[in-house]
C-alpha cells in the first residue's frame, strides 16, 4: 500500500474539469484508489460523482491511498498529477 | 397550399421543410413496470448514447472554440460513467419496479439534490450538469432529444421566439430560414438573420403546429411564407432563389478590391462577429478586420464565469487569426436583454436603463479584471483594440482605464507578454454624443453603435414589435448625432466608425461618406455589398 498527502492549492478545490481527467488518469491503473477528506470521508477515486462530493477546498489536506499491483508508479503519476492539477 | 404572413427582415427565399423548434414537454408516471429488466436494459442503452452526444458535443467544441471550453462535455459523459449514479437509478427499476423513465428522474434529483446541498457555491452548482444530464437520457429514452428540436436535415425553422443563447447553438448548416411568431427587427433573431443572410419572417402569427414536416417556401420579398406549395410556385420561386445565388456570385468578384469611391475617398469595411466561430465569415467576406467583436458570446456560452484562460484562448484565436487586421473586442455587455444565471443579476424595471455593461463592469472589479487580462494578454498577438460599452460620462472612461492600466502593470510584474492596442468607446447614448468632445481627449477611437445609440435617443424599446410604426431608423436626431461625433472625434485626433444596423444601410452609405466616416463595420454579409456600394457614390458630384 502506497499513501500520500496533498494540500489543495487550486482556489475552486477539486472541480469537475481536472477531477474528470483525473478519474480517467486512475483508470488506467490496476491499483484501488481511495481519497480520504480531512474529516475522515472516504471515496473510490475512480468514481467522479463520490469524489466532487467530498467538496474538497482549496487550503484542505487530502489523503490518497492506492493499494494493488501497479501501486508504485501510480502513486507517482496521480502524485505528479495533484501537483500539477489542484 | 396556406400562405401566412409576418414580417420579412432580408429580401431572400428559403425552400425547404419547416421544423417546429420547441422544447418537449416530459410527462412522467409513476407506474410499475411490466417488465424491470427490460428498462434496465432500456436505461444502460439511453446512458450509452448520451455519452455518444456528449463525445460528439465534445468534437464540435474542441473545433470551434478550443479544448478548455470543450473540457465540460468530457466531464460530462465521466459523469454518465458513474457508477454510483447509474447503480442508484437501476436499483430504483429493478428494486421498486419502476419506469427507466421514473427512476432517472428520481435518481438524477436526488444527485442533483446531493450537489445543491453542499456549502460551496461552486459544487452547488454542478447540481445544474446533473440536471442537463437528466434532460439529455430521458430525452434520449422519450424520443425527443433535444439535436432533434433542430432535426438532422436542413429546415426551415419555426419557434416562438430565439433566445440570443439559442441562436448560438443552432446548427447554422442546417438552418434554411426562420419563422418566428414574436421578435421586432432589431431582435437577436433578426440579428442572426442578417449575419447570416438567412431568410427570417417574424412576427408571423399564423403559425401552426400542423405545418411541421411539411414543405414550404419562406418568400422574403413579399412577407409570406407557403406551406405545402403549388408545383407552380415552387418553380418560379425556386428560379428566383438561383438568380439571387448567381447575385451573390458577382459580388465575390470584389473580393480584393479597396472600398474607394469614383473619386478617390478610401475608408475601411469592417466586420462585426459574435465570437471566433465567426472568423471564417470574416475571411470569406474579405472584410479589413473586425470593428466589433460581441465578447459576451464568451459570457452567454457558458454555465459559469469564463476564467481568464477560457477568455484568452477566444480573444487570442480570433486576433491572431485575423492579423494584421485589427479586432476590435467590446468589453462585457451583459444585462439589459442579455443576462446570465451566474451573474445574478436582480430584476429590473427598465433593464435598457438599468445595470448593464460598463456600470457592471465598473462595479465589478474583479469580473471586469478577468476580462482586461485576458485582452491585454491577447494583444501581444496581433492587432487588438478594446471598446467599452454604454459609457456616459468621462469619469467612467477615466475609471476603466485605470483599471486597464492595473492589469497591465500586474501582468508586466508577471512577466506576460503585451502587444500595442488601441482603446475606444462605443458612442451608443445621447449622453456621450453631447459629450464626444471632452470623450475624445481620453481614446484613441469612436464606434457608434446605432441600435442603442436609436433606441435612447428616442426613447423607442428596440425589442417591443407595437413601436415599430413610430420608429424610424433614419431620424434626423440620430442623423445630427452621427455627425456631431465624427466631426469631435477628428477634432481629437479619433477615428470614428459605426458599428451598427445602420452601418449597413446602403440608403445611407453616401451620407455617412459626407460626414466623413472613417470606417463602416457591419456583419459579414454586408461587407461585399457595402463596399460595391462605395464604389459606386462619386462625392465629387
Amino acid at each position: 500500500m502506497k499513501e500520500f498527502k496533498y494540500t489543495i492549492t487550486d482556489p475552486v478545490g477539486i472541480h469537475a474539469r481536472p477531477a474528470g481527467i483525473l478519474v480517467k488518469e486512475v483508470k488506467k491503473y490496476a491499483s484501488a484508489f481511495t481519497i480520504i477528506s480531512p474529516e475522515g470521508k472516504e471515496a473510490n477515486l475512480t468514481k467522479l460523482l463520490a469524489v466532487m462530493g467530498l467538496g474538497i477546498k482549496q487550503g484542505q489536506e487530502v489523503t490518497i491511498r492506492i493499494e494493488g499491483e501497479d501501486e508504485e508508479a501510480a502513486a507517482e503519476a496521480i502524485e505528479k498529477f495533484f501537483k500539477e492539477n489542484f | 397550399m396556406i400562405v401566412a404572413t409576418g414580417k420579412s427582415i432580408l429580401n431572400g427565399i428559403a425552400i425547404g421543410k419547416i421544423k417546429i423548434y420547441k422544447a418537449p414537454e416530459r410527462t412522467i408516471d409513476s407506474g410499475t413496470a411490466a417488465d424491470p429488466s427490460a428498462e434496465a436494459a432500456r436505461y444502460e442503452a439511453a446512458v450509452e448514447k448520451a455519452i455518444e452526444q456528449q463525445n460528439e458535443l465534445y468534437e464540435k467544441a474542441l473545433v470551434s472554440a478550443g479544448e478548455e471550453s470543450a473540457a465540460i462535455f468530457e466531464t460530462h459523459a465521466l459523469m454518465l460513467e458513474d457508477d454510483d449514479l447509474n447503480d442508484s437509478v437501476k436499483e430504483i427499476i429493478l428494486g421498486q419496479k419502476k419506469t427507466a423513465e421514473y427512476a432517472v428522474k428520481e435518481g438524477y434529483d436526488n444527485m442533483a439534490e446531493m450537489f445543491r446541498s453542499m456549502d460551496d457555491p461552486y459544487f452547488q452548482a454542478r447540481s445544474a450538469d446533473i440536471i442537463d444530464l437528466q434532460n439529455t437520457v430521458l430525452d434520449i429514452l422519450m424520443g425527443t432529444d433535444s439535436a432533434s428540436m433542430q432535426g438532422t436535415e436542413p429546415s426551415i425553422l419555426v419557434a416562438e421566439d430565439f433566445a440570443p443563447s439559442e441562436t448560438v447553438k443552432l446548427d447554422k448548416s442546417l438552418l434554411l430560414g426562420m419563422i418566428t411568431i414574436e421578435g421586432s427587427s432589431n431582435s437577436h433573431t433578426a440579428i442572426l438573420a442578417r449575419s447570416m443572410n438567412l431568410p427570417t419572417l417574424i412576427q408571423c402569427k399564423e403559425v401552426s403546429d400542423s405545418w411541421d414536416g411539411q414543405m414550404a417556401i419562406l418568400d422574403g420579398y413579399n412577407h409570406c411564407v407557403y406551406i405545402d406549395p403549388t408545383k407552380e410556385l415552387l418553380e418560379a420561386l425556386g428560379k428566383k432563389r438561383e438568380e439571387d445565388i448567381k447575385k451573390e456570385a458577382l459580388l465575390q468578384d470584389l473580393k480584393g478590391k479597396t472600398n474607394t469611391t469614383i473619386d478617390g475617398k478610401t475608408i475601411r469595411v469592417y466586420a462585426n462577429i459574435g465570437g471566433p466561430q465567426d472568423i471564417g465569415a470574416v475571411n470569406q467576406n474579405d472584410a479589413e478586420g473586425v470593428g466589433l467583436f460581441r465578447s459576451e458570446f464568451v459570457y452567454l456560452n457558458s454555465k459559469e464565469a469564463p476564467t481568464e484562460e477560457e477568455q484568452f484562448q477566444a480573444y487570442k484565436l480570433a486576433v491572431e487569426s485575423l492579423a494584421p487586421r485589427q479586432v476590435v473586442i467590446r468589453t462585457c455587455d451583459i444585462g439589459a436583454d442579455k443576462t446570465i444565471d451566474y451573474m445574478n443579476l436582480d430584476k429590473e424595471e427598465n433593464p435598457a436603463l438599468g445595470f448593464r455593461a460598463i456600470r457592471i463592469c465598473l462595479t465589478r472589479k474583479d469580473f471586469f479584471k478577468t476580462q482586461l487580462r485576458a485582452l491585454l494578454r491577447a494583444s501581444a498577438y496581433g492587432n487588438l483594440g478594446i471598446m467599452f460599452p454604454m459609457i456616459i460620462s468621462v469619469r467612467e472612461v477615466v475609471e476603466a482605464k485605470a483599471i486597464l492600466e492595473e492589469c497591465r502593470r500586474e501582468l508586466e510584474a508577471e512577466g506576460k507578454q503585451i502587444g500595442k492596442l488601441e482603446l475606444g468607446i462605443m458612442l451608443d447614448t445621447t449622453a456621450a454624443v453631447l459629450c464626444s468632445d471632452e470623450l475624445g481627449e481620453e481614446v484613441d477611437f469612436f464606434s457608434l453603435g446605432t441600435n442603442d445609440l436609436t433606441q435612447y435617443t428616442c426613447a423607442i424599446d428596440r425589442q417591443n414589435a407595437k413601436l415599430e410604426p413610430f420608429s424610424d431608423t433614419h431620424h434626423p436626431a440620430v442623423l445630427r448625432s452621427i455627425q456631431m461625433t465624427i466631426e469631435a472625434g477628428h477634432r481629437h485626433g479619433c477615428w470614428v466608425g459605426i458599428c451598427g444596423e445602420l452601418g449597413a444601410d446602403l440608403s445611407l452609405t453616401e451620407t455617412f461618406l459626407r460626414m466623413g466616416v472613417d470606417e463602416l463595420s457591419v456583419n459579414p454579409k454586408a461587407v461585399l455589398p457595402l463596399r460595391k456600394q462605395i464604389r459606386s457614390i462619386d462625392l465629387s458630384k
